[in-house]
């Protein structure tokens, strides 16, 4: 069973939003669309983003670390937005594992949002439907596209390639190696929703310099033998030498 | 949560009705088996199911303004095997159908003994229709309940507490109005609707207390930490990613402050128990149709700041997420 998801590695998200940017504009065209915004160029700005990168101190100063946290719907294994909806709007597909909502059913009672402790579902207030991420559905499988641009457009604008899309029920996927390799987690595991999407740690970075990296030991003219020269006003060969 | 007076409305008025329809069922009940020998005439019960009906279709109304797309609502029966919303709407239609009939057959006067259970009672239709419309009533409250109560990881309504709330406050409002109406309409049944509206009152006041102590004791079981998975005791959110409003900072979170929820608080305890008991045994003691009617009101208005109260203390995790602008 295929369990389409994104692995987001924390370590290298540098907080661009060029993942929200890219979402927007592919969806907001795209059979999302229209994310609807309000007031965009004034004082209160709204709109519907299926995406979001959030930013997050760590620590102490000085003593801190800043994590660049993108979130997006984490098409959880076990949905708890699904059971709720009264109309079946909201569902979850069976052949590859995507959580999706038919707008033409959507009366928007907003009781999925209710249900989602993530909060990545967003009414579209124009609309008055509820949106969310669709993994780009309409790109993965479009046989148009050259087969390495189906790929959600997140990952496509990730400039670190911070985003990982694949089968995470597939061991031998990128994603579950990463999963595996680089400890990949899922948000509040308390509740039991098994978030597909995960995410990968952010790692010390450490790097050991041995001698032989700094001295080229198989040189053979041995050039660095010859540093460092001796000091101009230390005696030189003929002050110590009596001939 | 942000309280929508469309879902404050649509509970709080369909809680009425079927309190309304259980007073005026319980009544005749407790008269067939002869513990109340006044009886109101046939116009007492017709009128009184109208009056529930009246509040039912109210609640309906309301909740239609929830809603984005309401000429879709028909739509929203078809999960029932999982979704208590959508059982609340099947519910809902099926007991106003009740409501009605049974209002039609007192009307009429369809109390033709149909068959007799044991010795002496003896079931006619009204019986019947009145047995369907109380299971289907606590079916509704069941319902209604369960909607809020269901989501695990809102934690102040995750209670079976939830539930019995909402069938004792429907079930005091309901009787508080069927004490005034009868107070008006059949003086005799008045003292036994005020006993029992005054007993209901009590009994949802301990169990509001209940569920008011079990929430403040509460411990979130979600936080910043596992929330974006990060074992640090010293989290703080610096942008939650936009700069203005969104759909996740409006309908999560009630937009008061603290001291606000705290007075609301207190003026529906007030309002919803204390007040009304007052009126209540004052209105028995007196017999007086306008402080019993006084009674019924003064919980209406107290069971609108209960349920703004029960929607705004629901603090859902996903505000974890959305703290900070910058």
């Amino acid at each position: 069973m295929t369990q389409l998801a994104l692995v987001i590695d924390l370590n290298v998200c540098v907080g661009c939003h060029a993942c929200v940017t890219n979402c927007k504009e592919w969806n907001t065209s795209g059979m999302a669309g229209p994310l609807s915004d309000f007031n965009p160029y004034g004082a209160d700005p709204t709109g519907t983003f299926l995406n979001r990168v959030q930013t997050f101190e760590v620590g102490t100063f000085p003593n801190t670390e800043t994590v660049h946290f993108p979130k997006s719907c984490l098409h959880c294994e076990e949905p708890p937005c699904v059971p709720v909806c009264p109309t079946g709007a909201s569902y979850k597909r069976k052949e590859d594992g995507i959580v999706l909502v038919d707008y033409d059913k959507c009366i928007g009672c907003k009781y999925c949002s209710w249900a989602c402790p993530y909060g990545v579902r967003e009414i579209d207030e124009k609309q008055k439907v509820m949106k969310k991420c669709t993994l780009c559905v309409d790109r993965i499988y479009d046989m148009g596209l050259p087969e390495k641009e189906r790929k959600p457009a997140c990952v496509l604008a990730c400039p670190t390639s911070a985003r990982l899309f694949g089968d995470v029920h597939d061991p031998e996927s990128a994603v579950s190696v990463a999963i595996r390799e680089s400890s990949g987690y899922p948000l509040m595991p308390e509740w039991g929703t098994k978030p597909s999407n995960h995410y990968l740690p952010r790692r010390k970075t450490q790097l050991r310099i041995h001698d032989d990296e700094l001295v080229r030991a198989d040189n053979p003219l041995k050039k660095e033998r010859l540093l460092p020269k001796p000091d101009k006003s230390e005696p030189s060969l003929d002050d110590v030498t009596s001939w | 949560m942000h309280p929508a007076f469309s879902v404050i409305f649509l509970t709080t008025l369909i809680g009425v009705g079927q309190g309304l329809f259980l007073a005026l069922y319980t009544g005749q009940v407790y008269a067939l088996f002869h513990v109340l020998s006044a009886q109101g005439d046939r116009q007492f019960y017709a009128v009184g199911s109208m009056i529930a009906l009246a509040f039912l279709i109210a609640g309906l109304v309301s909740s239609f303004f929830h809603l984005g797309h309401p000429e879709r609502a028909w739509r929203s029966a078809a999960q029932w095997r999982t979704s208590w919303l959508s059982r609340e709407v099947i519910v809902l239609p099926g007991f106003m159908a009740c409501v009605f009939g049974y209002g039609v057959a007192h009307y009429f006067g369809w109390n033709v003994p149909l068959f007799t259970l044991g010795e002496t009672l003896q079931v006619d239709l009204i019986m019947l229709i009145g047995a369907a419309g109380t299971l289907l009533c606590f079916a509704l409250f069941v319902s209604t309940g369960m909607i809020y109560a269901c989501l695990r990881f809102l934690q102040e309504w995750h209670t079976p507490l939830t539930v019995i709330n909402f069938i004792l406050l429907g079930g005091a409002s309901g009787f508080a109005l069927a004490a005034g109406y009868a107070a008006l309409a059949a003086p005799a049944l008045t003292g036994f609707y005020a006993k029992w509206a005054l007993i209901i009152t009590v009994l949802a006041f301990v169990s509001r207390s209940a569920s008011l102590v079990r929430n403040h004791k509460l411990k979130p079981k979600s936080t910043l930490q596992s929330a974006i998975g990060i074992r640090h005791n010293v989290i703080a959110q610096k942008s939650q990613g936009f700069m203005g409003g969104s759909f996740n900072t409006r309908e999560f979170f009630h937009g008061k402050s603290a001291a606000m929820l705290r007075s609301v608080k207190w003026l529906f305890i007030a309002l919803t128990f204390g007040l009304p008991f007052v009126f209540l045994t004052w209105g028995l003691s007196s017999s007086n149709p306008g402080l019993l009617l006084m009674a019924f009101f003064v919980q209406y208005a107290g069971l609108i700041a209960e349920r703004w109260f029960f929607f705004a203390q629901a603090n859902h995790p996903q505000n974890l997420y959305y703290q900070t602008v910058s």
